[in-house]
């Protein structure tokens, strides 16, 4: 039976013990360590557990991730050298939740603040501490920040600064407000011997829950049952002393604010007077109100009157709807003519120019042009422009054909190139189904497409500009232009795939500016149907071409890329004009370059094929019976194959070679028979495809003993392979049923 | 040049029928030896592909996938893969072991003519009736072909591979070489729709037979051609021709129920065999001996240089 090598070896278990050196050792993250020593257990201590290379770090290159899977990257980040120690507690990067500098209270930096004072004690300039205060500004919170931009300073309590006297006023609590309080104006006051901080304050963190203003049930009250006697002051338990300071003339304002707030957060409700008591100080030029803020009145509704119905209707001035080809999304999409329209405003008649080239005067203009053809020879230029019109649809004219050449200018190359493709894939096509109506709200600018597709159809190159509106202005119509090319390529018509096997019949009337070709076209047939009539098989029938295998392709063929760094697959093919000199040169350059008839085969079936030479005479014969315009050719070659007979030397097989090339016949010989060759070969094709007939008979024939028939492939009309260039579409499926329809068996 | 040296004594020639094998698979469409001639793959129009020892003429294997007859096949270096193509444009590669699909291979417009294994069976190569040679990967998993070849105006209907050249003959009457070490491709015009391209066993020649009944051996470098054969009948079928294990005759189906060998050197015909009353669809030669596969109706002969008993104990030991 046959051998089977290839799966059972790679399923079975490896048994052999893994050699040393491919041992491997990982560590918890999967990466390679790499062994000192048997003896010392350890990991080698170099660079290679580290960062890799003796020179250090190596930069990483670039992988493409289409070629290779990306692979887990090593030694990515500073973390994957950390041990667990690092990330503990104390290493070097921690891995616990700790408070980040900036929320951090500056209690922590009190130890510092002692050995700054004492530092300051002991400098010899003794407010050296300020100036550090100044310089290290950016450690602080943001509220200390916020702070000092109020003017407080570390060391100090926070409100302002209160007189002596003031201060007497207060007692002993004036210090510790969590207010904002601006400092007084007159801060230069703080000179004065007899003004005083206040205390200083701290910023520990916040060790009560509860949110702000709250206080728990006190029990002893809710027994009593008598309500509070004072709003709950937040900031200082001792805030009967601050309502005194305003007095009892201030009980029962109400005024809003914290305070305020804070007394609908206690549960204190009503007008009640006794939660008045606004901290701090009251700005200059203002005192605190007197009377309470009048309350808003809320109106009631008005009442409707008895026939009112809750429905607004418009006045109909303009109905909008109703006009053609209007969308509902807004008079930005509409064109200038569709905007007259909807106004009712008359066309404008001739006056109006719509170009700004209708604004110039003549000789102004002359020179615009001439220097515009200079810049862009290959478009045609404009002389007048005509007036716009106001029928959207009325571009058949003249002059409307010569119009919107001052856009073309303006396209840009990338614009034209759509525009080419656009026109390659729709020329030639005859769908009359319409496919898809992208402008179909717009009932103008989708005939318009329309007009665009079918001149497209037709192979039209300047469809696109004949088909928009002469009567729209520049900006319209450039932007209509984009829509245009765009859905034309878009909804290009369904092409099967089939369709690139296709070369079209050559249309001498169609004008395409260029045709993408293979570089290296097979030349022409007849050439070589001639020189295999006359069994002169070799450079007239060899042709070679430069091809380029798939990469992958030569690698599964274990045979380096021929064309390393080429991309290209295939043939290589060029984009080449279509009536382009070069094409019609090559056809008499290929009979220039192709050998003359060469006798070589002749030559060597000499050496071997003696015996033959009968059969070879009947043949000739037969040729000439066939092909009496070779007859010169086969007399040519048949003097060279006596000579060749009498001496077969190499050397002077050469000579003869000369020779025939002296005595080759002229050209219009070669035309001639080249000429007659195509007719004969008309009418062979004609046979052909009578044979074809006939087997098609044949085939319908022994359709019923089909199934044992032998496997027929050709019955193909030959017209097709002969007819090599000029094949249609139509023809190719003829071509490609024909053998299906001769299968016997189906 | 290309030509091997005469033999002093006429070589052997498979002419004595050891064994006719009776498929049971419709009409035979080709036959084929494996890659060391111990065993042959019928491809039959009832849509399935069967393996047979061609010592005993024993079916060993019958593979069934293909959604039509079968038109083609080949084996691998290895005789781990078989593939196969059909006319329901497909290309299956199959395990030989077990008769499973590894691969099916879509991507042809039409019926699939021909199919090959590159040398080391990391390719399939398939010519089809929309005029594409397709270079399948078995390899990856990729059900694309790394690339068409799309080269030929008319229906593939024959390719052959060696090392690192591929030969295509294609009904617009080409035979097409692409070298893959050149990145050259060398087209050779016969003008006659190619039925079937075969390389010498040197490597230096190329066989091809067209509808024209005349078979051509072609010097692969320059395209001079160095014999003509002809004397069989060949006008509408897809009929093979191939070269014999030695390079010293070439052989041909005819459409008369013969096989023509011709001596390669002297070009005239050394016998006609004859196999049946109906058309010889296909034949193949032994990779190394003298053994000879013809397939005509429904039936495979097996073809030896000499009688029966000896060559079976050749085969045995």
């Amino acid at each position: 039976l046959f051998r089977f090598t290839s799966d059972s070896q790679t399923n079975e278990p490896l048994k052999k013990p893994v050699p040393l050196h491919e041992q491997t050792v990982k560590d918890e993250k999967g990466r390679y360590q790499r062994f000192h020593g048997a003896f010392t257990g350890g990991f080698s201590a170099g660079y290679f557990n580290t960062v890799g290379t003796k020179e250090g770090w190596a930069p990483s290159t670039f992988v493409s991730s289409r070629q290779q899977k990306v692979e887990k990257k090593h030694h990515a980040r500073p973390e994957d050298f950390m041990d667990e120690e690092d990330f503990g507690e104390h290493g070097i990067a921690p891995r616990e939740i700790t408070t980040s500098q900036e929320f951090s209270s500056s209690r922590r930096d009190a130890a510092g603040e002692k050995a700054r004072a004492v530092h300051a004690q002991a400098a010899l300039i003794p407010g050296d501490t300020l100036l550090e205060e100044l310089i290290t500004p950016t450690r602080s919170s943001v509220g200390v920040e916020l702070l000092k931009r109020m003017g407080w300073r570390e060391g100090q309590g926070v409100g302002p600064r209160t007189k002596r006297k003031a201060r007497r006023q207060q007692t002993d609590g004036a210090g510790g407000v969590y207010g904002a309080v601006l400092p007084p104006a007159g801060s230069e006051e703080s000179e004065d011997e007899e003004e005083f901080a206040p205390e200083n304050v701290t910023f520990a963190p916040k060790d009560v829950t509860p949110g702000l203003g709250y206080r728990g049930l006190d029990p002893g009250r809710a027994l009593l049952g008598r309500a509070a006697p004072e709003h709950i002051d937040l900031f200082r338990p001792q805030s009967e002393s601050r309502s005194r300071l305003f007095g009892d003339a201030q009980r029962g304002s109400r005024r809003g604010g914290v305070a305020g707030q804070v007394g609908t957060f206690n549960g204190c409700n009503g007008p009640s007077t006794k939660d008045a008591s606004y901290l701090g100080k009251i700005l200059e030029g203002f005192t605190l109100a007197q009377k309470p803020s009048q309350e808003t009145t809320i109106f009631p509704p008005p009442s409707l009157p008895r026939d009112y119905r809750p429905v607004h209707r418009f006045r109909p001035s303009v109905e909008v709807l109703s006009l053609s080809g209007v969308s509902p999304g807004g008079r930005h999409q509409l064109d200038s003519s569709q905007r007259r329209a909807l106004l009712g405003e008359d066309a404008l008649q001739g006056v109006c120019p719509s170009s700004v080239l209708e604004l110039l005067k003549p000789e102004d203009r002359e020179r615009l042009l001439s220097l515009r053809n200079s810049s862009s020879s290959n478009l045609p230029t404009p002389k007048t422009q005509p007036p716009a019109s106001h029928d959207a649809l009325r571009w058949a004219g003249p002059a409307a054909v010569a119009a919107p050449v001052g856009g073309v200018a303006a396209s840009s190359s990338s614009a034209s190139g759509l525009q080419q493709e656009a026109l390659t894939v729709w020329k030639g096509v005859q769908t009359s189904a319409q496919t898809f109506r992208p402008f179909e709200k717009n009932s103008s600018k989708q005939a318009r497409y329309e007009l665009y597709l079918n001149r497209l159809k037709q192979g039209d190159k300047d469809g696109l500009e004949q088909s928009l509106d002469p009567g729209m202005t520049e900006w319209e119509r450039s932007r209509e232009r984009d829509e245009f090319v765009r859905a034309s390529i878009l909804y290009r018509p369904t092409a099967s795939s089939l369709s690139c096997r296709f070369t079209r019949a050559k249309d001498p009337e169609e004008d395409d500016g260029s045709v993408e070709v293979p570089r290296d076209q097979e030349g022409d047939v007849d050439d070589k149907q001639a020189a295999v009539n006359m069994k002169m098989f070799g450079k007239l029938t060899r042709e070679t071409f430069e091809w380029y295998p798939d990469k992958l392709l030569c690698k599964r063929f274990n045979i380096p890329d021929p064309y390393p760094g080429c991309s290209l697959v295939g043939l290589p093919k060029v984009k080449r004009d279509k009536f382009s000199v070069f094409n019609f040169l090559t056809v008499p350059e290929s009979r220039e370059t192709t050998a003359p008839p060469k006798p070589a085969d002749a030559g060597k079936r000499s050496r071997w094929d003696v015996s033959q030479q009968k059969e070879e005479e009947k043949k000739e014969k037969k040729e000439k019976e066939k092909d009496p315009l070779s007859q010169l050719l086969n007399d040519a070659r048949k003097q060279t194959e006596t000579k060749l007979g009498q001496n077969e030397e190499k050397e002077e097989e050469k000579e003869e070679e000369e020779e025939e090339e002296e005595s080759r016949p002229p050209m219009d010989l070669f035309k001639a028979i080249f000429a007659s060759s195509s007719d004969e070969k008309s009418s062979s094709s004609s046979e052909g495809e009578s044979d074809g007939e006939a087997e098609d008979k044949d085939a319908t024939e022994d359709r019923g003993k089909a199934d044992t028939q032998p496997l027929s492939l050709f019955g193909i009309p030959t017209s097709i392979q002969q007819t090599g260039k000029n094949k249609t579409v139509d023809s190719i499926y003829n071509g490609a049923a024909g053998p299906v329809s001769l299968d016997g068996d189906q | 040049m290309a030509f091997p040296e005469p033999r002093p004594q006429a070589p052997q020639l498979p002419q004595h029928l050891l064994r006719t094998i009776d498929c049971q698979q419709g009409a035979v469409r080709a036959v084929r030896f494996n890659a060391d001639g111990n065993y042959l793959l019928s491809c039959g129009s009832d849509k399935s592909l069967k393996l047979w020892s061609v010592s005993r003429g024993t079916p060993l294997k019958t593979y069934s996938g293909h959604g039509y007859e079968v038109l083609d096949a080949d084996g691998s270096y290895d005789n781990s893969h078989l593939c196969s193509c059909s006319s329901d444009k497909t290309v299956i590669l199959w395990d030989v072991a077990t008769g499973q699909v590894t691969r099916k291979l879509r991507g042809h417009a039409g019926k699939v003519n021909c199919v090959q294994f590159n040398e080391e069976a990391t390719i399939i190569l398939s010519g089809s009736l929309d005029g594409t040679v397709r270079c399948w990967d078995t390899r990856s998993r990729r059900f694309e072909p790394i690339q068409v070849l799309d080269e030929a105006r008319d229906s593939v209907s024959s390719l052959k591979v060696a090392q690192h050249e591929l030969l295509t003959g294609s009904v617009d009457g080409r035979v097409r070489r692409y070298d893959l070490r050149m990145g050259q491709l060398h087209v050779d015009f016969i003008s006659s729709p190619i039925t079937c391209v075969c390389f010498s066993q040197d490597g230096q020649c190329t066989l091809s037979s067209s509808l024209d009944s005349t078979v051509r051996l072609l010097d692969k470098s320059t395209g001079e051609m160095l014999g003509e054969y002809s004397g069989h009948k060949m006008k509408g079928y897809k009929l093979d021709c191939c070269l014999s294990s030695k390079d010293t005759h070439v052989l041909s189906c005819s459409e008369d129920g013969h096989v023509y060998f011709w001596d390669l050197v002297e070009g005239s015909l050394s016998l006609k065999l004859p196999v049946g009353k109906a058309v010889v669809q296909s034949l193949s030669f032994h990779p190394t001996e003298t053994c000879l596969l013809t397939a005509m109706e429904g039936r495979v002969q097996v073809w030896g240089a000499e009688p029966e008993d000896t060559e079976e104990d050749a085969v045995a030991t």
